[in-house]
């Protein structure tokens, strides 16, 4: 059974504001019936079409969907619309009295519609979304790419909610956002964008050298471990160290989260393709003990 | 609050009667079964007679009951001990619908250079037959089916599926952990090879298994390291939980009549009144040969976790296909290999009944489901199916 507070419980038995405003001056909704929660947000204004006076939602989702979206319209009455999207996911999980980590995307779900809402309002663009499986994330930023195709999520979402939760961990991004909760192929791609958000600075894509020297090939070797690859695994507590160089045979050995975990098969790919991509395409990775 | 308690193919009650025959084992009558004096010597008398009363209840031998701590050792066991001992065939069939103690086994052999074969099932969650005729062959080295699926209670044509394992040469198991003492089993007329249960479904405690070994069926023990159950399970027998076992095997052939009457009535009218009741909703595995005591029902538009949290408000005790009660992100692998639409699988909800189920009990369920589906369905944006 879920750890939820006594607050999450009261929302959800007697959820606040539940049902539509058929004169709503603003309308957001995210999610679909195939990825399991969906929430309408309807919003009214006053008169000087600034504070917001009403707001009302429908949610399909679990417990803790429906506890986030009756908090979220109990927080934004008599703010304006600049107040309201300055509420976070984080503001309305804190408001529940916190949510388990796992439901941690329904307080994310919250927040979505609501910028939905008030940037429709506000007449900016905001892409449609059709394929069933589309979580349908609106944004109005949303020259993003798709990362997790799963769930239809795109780099900039992603980006906002590891910022604004100061998520470190692609485990804790799928917590927040779904990403990577299906198929899992677009973890490593998770783990790049939050080593880039935390810090080590990804440049401009760079391409692999037409010719090298042993020599240089063995710095640039070094080098792409340091710098493209031991980051991505700090971030999931991870760590290698390489052990030995011998032509395109690169031997390593994996440390702390990585030593022993089930999948550091696929992390030895991760390394190779990163070596093959940057470095020569005849690199080969192997995993040695030590 | 009294708990209406429709969860039993999570785990059962443990019946008095099952309890009373444990319970002098824990502070009176604690020898090791193993020792060579009368102490010891009277735990195994009564070991030895549980084993009886196990093997009753499967049409099995005595000398073909393994006792073990649990159906997921048992199921492991089962699995390891054929590959080990057909070293030379690398293919292993299995199901989609299988449970995870079966499944994330055979996967992880798969990532060690195993060749595994799930086979699919129909939007009835039956299996299919005819994949599974084509792919096995004789590189095949172990078929494992569940008897009964713990979700939709569909039951497997298992014995028809040993004899076609068999023809081929490989091992036959099946994890019968939802079937035993809810429908007849008679291992006597079968090729079944191997068959895991666990007492806990049965009601009798946690922590109690068997593997059903044939006689002269070769075997590799998972556990190593005594001489206990014929070398063929070291470690020192759980002899009061084993004596349970024995106890809750010989009460589920006394009742098993009334398992599949009674308790199939009561299942029957639960279900068919909640599909009167309830618009948009469906049973899944409707139309297959299902275990007496399970029904899984999708309601559409609306998300499982929700609706075990209010039902839980009214002390009834269900579980669901949800992602959102596991954590998980999706809804159940049963139900998704049974083509159950996304829109169906949120919203299903497992009830299972035991002989401890009343009338007055499924009439409560029955009371109170409706208003549930319809406060939620207010709630949703789908409520009124349009889209």
């Amino acid at each position: 059974m879920w750890d939820y507070t006594p607050t999450v419980k009261e929302h959800f038995l007697n959820p606040r504001n539940v049902g539509e405003i058929t004169d709503a001056d603003a309308v957001g909704e995210v999610g679909s019936l195939a990825c399991g929660d969906a929430l309408k947000l309807f919003i009214k204004l006053d008169e000087n079409k600034e504070k917001i006076v009403e707001a009302k939602f429908q949610t399909f989702g679990c417990a803790s969907a429906i506890a986030s979206s009756s908090a979220l319209t109990e927080m934004v009455k008599g703010k304006t619309l600049d107040e309201a999207l300055a509420i976070t996911n984080k503001d309305i999980a804190d408001f529940l009295g916190g949510l388990p980590e796992e439901k941690m995307h329904c307080s994310v779900m919250g927040q979505e519609a609501l910028e939905v809402a008030i940037y429709r309002y506000r007449g900016m663009d905001i892409p449609e979304h059709d394929s069933e499986h589309d979580h349908g994330h609106a944004y109005p930023d949303h020259d993003g790419v798709i990362i997790c195709k799963c769930f239809g999520i795109t780099d900039s979402f992603l980006r906002k909610v590891i910022e604004t939760n100061k998520l470190t961990t692609a485990e804790q991004v799928t917590h927040f956002t779904k990403a990577g909760g299906g198929c899992g192929g677009c973890i490593p791609k998770i783990n790049e964008l939050i080593a880039e958000i935390n810090g080590s600075v990804v440049e401009e894509p760079r391409k692999r050298p037409e010719k090298l020297s042993n020599m240089k090939k063995m710095q640039l070797i070094q080098e792409v471990l340091e710098k493209d690859i031991r980051p991505l695994l700090w971030a999931d507590g991870g760590d290698l160290e390489l052990i030995d160089i011998d032509g395109s045979k690169v031997q390593v050995a994996f440390r702390k989260a990585c030593a022993g975990c089930a999948s550091s098969g696929n992390t030895a790919r991760l390394v190779e393709n990163k070596l093959r991509e940057l470095v020569a395409e005849d690199v080969v990775v192997e995993e040695v003990a030590s | 609050m009294k708990e209406i308690y429709l969860d039993n193919n999570a785990t059962t009650r443990v019946d008095d009667a099952v309890f009373e025959e444990m319970r002098p084992y824990f502070c009176e009558l604690y020898g090791n079964p193993s020792s060579m004096h009368f102490f010891g010597g009277q735990v195994q008398q009564k070991v030895n007679e549980a084993r009886d009363r196990v093997a009753g209840l499967l049409g099995a031998s005595t000398d073909e009951i393994i006792f073990t701590a649990c159906g997921t050792e048992s199921d492991n066991a089962a699995i390891r001990s054929a590959i080990e001992v057909f070293p030379e065939r690398r293919h292993i069939i299995t199901s989609r619908t299988e449970h995870p103690a079966v499944l994330t086994q055979c996967r992880n052999l798969a990532r060690k250079g195993y060749r595994v074969t799930e086979i699919g099932v129909d939007n009835a969650g039956r299996l299919d037959m005819d994949e599974y005729r084509r792919v096995i062959d004789d590189d095949t080295a172990v078929v494992s089916f569940m008897w009964a699926n713990n979700e939709t209670g569909v039951i497997f044509p298992v014995e028809e599926a040993a004899e076609i394992a068999k023809s081929r040469g490989a091992m036959f198991h099946t994890d019968a952990v939802q079937a035993v003492g809810k429908i007849p089993i008679n291992l006597k007329r079968s090729v079944i090879d191997m068959l895991s249960l666990s007492g806990h479904k049965l009601h009798a405690p946690k922590g109690t298994g068997v593997l059903y070994l044939r006689r002269g069926t070769q075997f590799r023990p998972f556990m190593v390291g005594g001489h206990q159950e014929k070398s063929r399970r070291a470690g020192t027998e759980n002899s009061a939980g084993i004596i349970a076992l024995g106890k809750a095997c010989e009460l589920a052939g006394i009742h098993m009549e009334r398992e599949n009457s009674q308790v199939r009535s009561l299942r029957d009218r639960l279900q068919e009144e909640l599909m009167r009741l309830i618009p948009h909703s469906r049973v899944n595995g409707d139309g297959a040969e299902r275990l007496p005591n399970t029904t899984s029902i999708a309601f559409e538009f609306v998300e499982g976790e929700a609706i075990l949290l209010l039902l839980s408000e009214f002390g009834i005790c269900a579980s669901s296909g949800s992602a959102c009660t596991s954590g998980s992100l999706e809804p159940s692998h049963v139900l998704r290999a049974m083509g159950v639409p996304f829109t169906c699988a949120h919203g299903s909800i497992r009830f299972s009944l035991s002989r401890f189920t009343t009338e007055a009990e499924i009439d409560t369920v029955i009371r109170e489901m409706p208003p549930i589906i319809e406060k939620l369905r207010q709630m949703s944006p789908f409520g009124r199916g349009e889209k």
